[in-house]
């Protein structure tokens, strides 16, 4: 299934600027989905993105434009043509 | 406000740097301002007006950092287009002669956020009062507030400790400043900017990792993931400390203001002069730290070295900066001689 994923707020910048794309996955859940981005789109300092497989905080996330912490967090089961926004916080005042 | 933070008709400068802070205030001052302008509403035997009716600017300040600042300033073009708020930009060139990546290429890449904070402070204030206004909003929000507790426990900064928390400042000889985001979390912030599909600079300054700042934040959101409440009750710490005026000297000083340039001081050369007569005599440590001995050193020769120090600087003793008093209400900037 294919599931569209935006980056704002500074965090594209951890992919070269880019801002949307799309990834292709099996059944899976948000959990493997951000170590699929962490393995296979981040281009520069990954550590600012996972640490022990979890979200560095500062990042927060949308699923369909829902707070994920309303959505079961990385336990959440990704659906086909969803969409998740990834927005870091830390950057800039 | 809520909090009674302005009075109706106040003239009010928004510090507007193009983050999402600062442009989140901007869109939600204008946006209150509006719906409330002349509003009335029946209230039980009276009529009672209710409204802003604030008179708002945008206040920006030009850092001269290339690649960071010029891009930032774009944002905030854009962002006044868009409110439709008068703008004023104040340049560390215009105000000073030495504009950060001057500073930079003087003295590196230590230190030089303490040129740029004492310099900004002083810059919107120079700003305030060209503008005449009454009072300046900055868009700190509670998690930068909870950070600025912790840092200042960490340093042992008892002075600044209570001081951090106040929604608007105390101090009668500046414009007021006030916080009207204090309560407000970063997520808040970040998810209304979203939302609204506002129009934000997200790019870390060139010249600051700010790793002290950086770390106290990584700690506050670790604590913020085991205990919600955690920044509040941060906040509430900050504000409960009561210190007394032996271990606060701020709270004893009799407030002055500079010779040299009429700002606020506690004593005779204000911090940015003092900085200003280090850069422009090749002297930069001069005004950084512990450095009592290396100013009063410096200041006492002050008089009979003048013209040695001519090797690469600017003059010694004929600083650039405009006196404050001589500030008026929509002046514009003496230009370089
Ligand atoms: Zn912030
Ligand atoms: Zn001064």
């Amino acid at each position: 299934m294919k599931i569209n994923l935006e980056f704002s707020g500074g965090l594209e910048l951890l992919f070269d600027g880019l801002k949307q794309t799309s990834v292709v996955v099996e059944d899976s859940s948000l959990k493997n989905l951000f170590k699929k981005i962490e393995s296979e789109l981040i281009t520069q300092n990954k550590e600012l993105f996972l640490k022990d497989e979890k979200l560095r905080p500062g990042i927060l996330v949308l699923i369909n434009e829902s707070d994920w912490e309303l959505e079961g967090q990385y336990d959440y089961q990704l659906k086909d043509e969803d969409t998740i926004v990834l927005i870091s916080t830390l950057h800039g005042g | 406000m809520f909090l009674k933070l302005n009075e109706i008709g106040d003239k009010i400068a928004i510090a507007a740097s193009g983050g999402k802070d600062s442009t989140v205030l901007a869109h939600i001052m204008k946006l209150l301002n509006e719906r409330y302008l002349n509003r009335k509403i029946f209230f039980h035997w009276l009529l009672q007006r209710y409204d802003y009716g604030l008179d708002l600017f945008l206040l920006s300040i030009d850092e001269g950092i290339s690649g960071y600042r010029d891009d930032s300033l774009e944002t905030v073009k854009r962002n006044q287009l868009e409110y439709q708020l008068p703008l004023k930009i104040l340049s560390y060139k215009d105000l000073y002669d030495w504009s950060m990546d001057d500073i930079v290429k003087e003295i590196g890449r230590k230190n030089n956020c303490t040129f740029c904070g004492v310099f900004r402070r002083q810059a919107l204030d120079r700003g305030a009062v060209m503008l005449g206004v009454d009072q300046i909003v900055t868009g700190h929000n509670a998690d930068d507030i909870a950070e600025t507790v912790l840092m200042n426990i960490l340093r042992g900064d008892i002075a600044r400790l209570q001081r951090c928390t106040f929604i608007k400042t105390k101090s009668e000889e500046t414009i007021p400043r006030s916080k009207p985001f204090k309560y407000t979390y970063e997520k808040e912030i970040v998810m209304y900017a979203y939302f609204k599909k506002l129009d934000y600079f997200s790019t870390e300054c060139i010249y600051s990792p700010n790793a002290y700042r950086g770390h106290a934040r990584v700690f506050l959101k670790d604590l913020e993931a085991i205990r919600p409440s955690t920044i509040l009750d941060i906040i509430h710490s900050g504000e409960a400390f009561e210190t007394s005026a032996e271990s606060n000297p701020t709270n004893v000083t009799v407030p002055g203001v500079c010779n040299r340039c009429g700002y606020m001081s506690s004593r005779d050369l204000c911090k940015a002069c003092l900085l200003l007569e280090g850069l422009n005599r090749g002297l930069p440590k001069l005004g950084i730290g512990n450095t009592e001995k290396l100013r009063k050193k410096h200041l006492d020769e002050k008089e009979k070295s003048i013209g040695e120090y001519s090797s690469s600087k600017r003059t010694p003793g004929n600083p650039f900066i405009q006196n404050f008093n001589d500030l008026k209400l929509g002046s514009d900037l003496k230009k370089p001689l």
